[in-house]
C-alpha cells in the first residue's frame, strides 16, 4: 500500500504527536506513506475567508504534486482533507473554476487525485481483519467518545467522508480495538478551533458543551481526527475549568495514538508525552491480549 | 422580532455583490430557521445566519456586512448541511468577509481578519504556517500580550510549537498563487 502523504503545516508544530503515531503505525501496518517533496499549505481557514479561487488553489498546488507522483493523497488533518476535498469537487464541477485555478497555478489540474482520511485508509483499505491480526493489546472496554468534529463530514456533497449527523467510522475502529464507542450526541459538533487566538471566549463556550456532553455520556476520553480539535479541547481544558467553574479533566488523543498503543508501540513513540491533560489512565487501562 | 429597516438605509448593491461573490440565489431561503437551529453560535449572536438572509432580501445596508455573526461565524457548515433548499450559508458567509475587508468596515472583538492577514503572510513567505511568527505579530497588532502568555513555555517543552519556520516547502506554487491573486 502506497501513498502520498499530506502532513499539513501542524505537523510541524501543535500536531507532532499526530505524525509521529501515523508514522509509527503505518511502519507496522505495511502503509508506505511518501510525502510529496515540498508540500505548501492548504491555505485552511483563513484563505476561504478571504478569496475563493486562493483558497482552492493552494489545496490543489499539493494535489498536483501527488497527480505527478501518481498516487493517492493521505491526509490526516481534518481541515486540509475538507480543503482538498472541496478543491476537488469545485475543480470537477465548473469548467470556469478549473480554469480560473489553472491560471493561478500555471499549470492545468483536473481535480482528480483521490483523497481519502488516515482512518480510511486504516478501515477500508487495510481492512478489519488485518487490523485484527496485528493488534497485540486492547482498549479492553474502555470508554471512548469519537469526535469527528466539522471538518471531516460537512460538505457532504464534497467529503462523503461518512453521514454527516451519525458517523460511524471512527467508533468501529474503537470496536475493533475492544475499546466501548460510547452513543453521544456531539459528535459532529463544533468546537470553535479556528478561533483558538482570536476568539477565546467562543471556543471555551463551544468546547465546554462538547466536553460536558462526554462527560454526562460516561466517556473516559475522547479521541480525535483533526489536529486544531486536539489542541483546543486538550490545551483549553484549563481555561475553561476557570471561567465555566467546571472540572473538565478528560484525555483528548488522536485515535492513531490508541491504533498506535494496540499495536503494542511505546507511549513515547506516539507522542502521548505532549497531552496536556495527562492520558495516563489510558495507558494503564491497555491490555495484552496474550 | 421583527426585521425593521428603515427607507434610507436600503441598498441593492449588496444582495448583487454577495450573490457574485458566492454564486448563492438567496431568494430560495424560506425562512424555516433549520440554519439557525443548528447554528453553534447563534445563542451568542445578536444576528443569527436566517436573519442575515432576509436583512440581505430586505435590502438592508452596511449594517448586515457589520452584523456580529459575520466575524463570529465558525465556518462549520452545519447550516448548509442541514439546510432544505441546499443554500450555502458558509459560502454567505464567506462573501460578507470579503466584502467587510473590501469597505473597510469596523473591527470587531478579535480581530479575525488580522489574524488571517498574518496566517497568510507566513504562508505567502514560507509555503507553510509559521506559528509563532503568526502569533507575534497578531499579538502585536492586537496589543493583547498577555493571553496565553503562561503557556507558550509548557508548549514548546512539549515541542508543540515549533521556534522556527520550516524551510522545506517548495514555494514555486505559492509564490505564482499570490501573485495572481493581487
Ligand atoms: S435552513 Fe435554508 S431555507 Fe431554512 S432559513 Fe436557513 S437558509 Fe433559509
Ligand atoms: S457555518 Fe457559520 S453560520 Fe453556518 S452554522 Fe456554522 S457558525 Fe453558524
Amino acid at each position: 500500500m502506497k501513498y502520498a502523504y499530506y502532513p499539513g503545516c501542524s505537523a510541524e508544530s501543535t500536531a507532532r504527536d499526530q505524525y509521529m503515531s501515523i508514522r509509527e503505525v503505518s511502519k507496522i501496518l505495511d502503509i508506505e506513506l511518501i510525502e510529496p517533496k515540498g508540500w505548501t499549505c492548504c491555505g485552511s481557514t483563513p484563505a476561504h475567508q478571504t478569496d475563493k479561487i486562493l483558497s482552492l488553489a493552494l489545496p490543489a498546488a499539493n494535489l498536483l504534486m501527488a497527480k505527478k507522483m501518481e498516487l493517492d493523497m493521505v491526509v490526516f488533518c481534518a481541515a486540509c482533507y475538507n480543503r482538498m476535498k472541496v478543491a476537488n469537487y469545485e475543480i470537477q464541477k465548473y469548467p470556469d473554476i478549473r480554469k480560473e485555478v489553472a491560471d493561478s497555478l500555471g499549470e492545468e489540474y483536473d481535480g482528480s487525485v483521490n483523497v481519502h482520511h488516515f482512518v480510511e485508509v486504516l478501515i477500508k483499505n487495510v481492512g478489519v481483519k488485518k487490523l485484527q491480526e496485528a493488534f497485540t493489546h486492547s482498549l479492553d472496554g474502555l470508554k471512548v467518545a469519537n469526535y469527528y468534529g466539522c471538518l471531516l463530514v460537512r460538505p457532504k456533497e464534497a467529503t462523503n467522508f461518512d453521514d454527516p449527523e451519525n458517523p460511524t467510522i471512527m467508533d468501529s475502529l474503537i470496536t475493533i480495538m475492544g475499546g466501548e464507542s460510547i452513543d453521544w450526541p456531539h459528535k459532529v459538533e463544533c468546537c470553535g478551533g479556528g478561533f483558538a487566538l482570536t476568539r477565546t471566549d467562543v471556543v471555551i463556550e463551544l468546547s465546554n458543551s462538547i466536553l460536558g456532553m462526554a462527560k454526562a455520556a460516561g466517556a473516559e476520553c475522547m479521541a480525535v481526527a483533526c489536529p486544531m480539535c486536539q489542541v483546543n479541547l486538550d490545551l483549553r481544558q484549563s481555561d475553561i475549568n476557570k471561567v465555566k467553574h467546571s472540572s473538565h479533566n478528560i484525555p483528548i488523543v488522536y485515535i492513531t495514538q490508541l491504533v498506535g498503543l494496540c499495536l503494542g508501540i511505546a507511549p513515547e513513540k506516539l507522542g502521548m508525552d505532549k497531552c496536556v491533560v495527562s492520558p495516563r489512565s489510558i495507558i494503564e487501562a491497555i491490555k495484552s491480549n496474550y | 422580532m421583527p426585521i425593521v429597516i428603515s427607507k434610507n438605509k436600503r441598498e441593492a448593491g449588496l444582495l448583487n455583490a454577495v450573490r457574485e461573490i458566492s454564486g448563492v440565489d438567496v431568494a430560495r431561503c424560506l425562512q424555516c430557521k433549520k440554519c439557525t437551529n443548528g447554528c453553534p453560535v447563534a445563542t451568542l449572536v445578536k444576528v443569527p445566519p436566517s436573519e442575515i438572509i432576509r436583512r440581505l432580501l430586505l435590502n438592508e445596508d452596511d449594517s448586515t456586512v457589520n452584523s456580529d455573526l459575520v466575524w463570529m461565524c465558525a465556518s462549520c457548515e452545519t447550516c448548509f448541511s442541514r439546510c432544505p433548499m441546499q443554500i450555502d450559508m458558509a459560502a454567505i458567509m464567506d462573501a460578507l468577509r470579503i466584502i467587510s475587508i473590501k469597505r473597510n468596515t469596523a473591527k470587531q472583538k478579535g480581530n479575525v481578519p488580522l489574524f488571517n492577514k498574518w496566517f497568510l503572510k507566513t504562508v505567502k513567505v514560507f509555503g507553510r504556517t509559521y506559528d509563532l511568527g503568526m502569533i507575534a505579530a497578531y499579538k502585536v497588532g492586537t496589543s493583547n500580550y498577555f493571553q496565553d502568555a503562561d503557556k507558550f513555555p509548557m508548549m514548546l517543552r512539549k515541542r508543540k510549537i515549533a521556534l522556527f519556520p520550516s524551510f522545506k516547502a517548495d514555494k514555486k506554487y505559492v509564490t505564482r498563487i499570490f501573485k495572481k491573486k493581487n
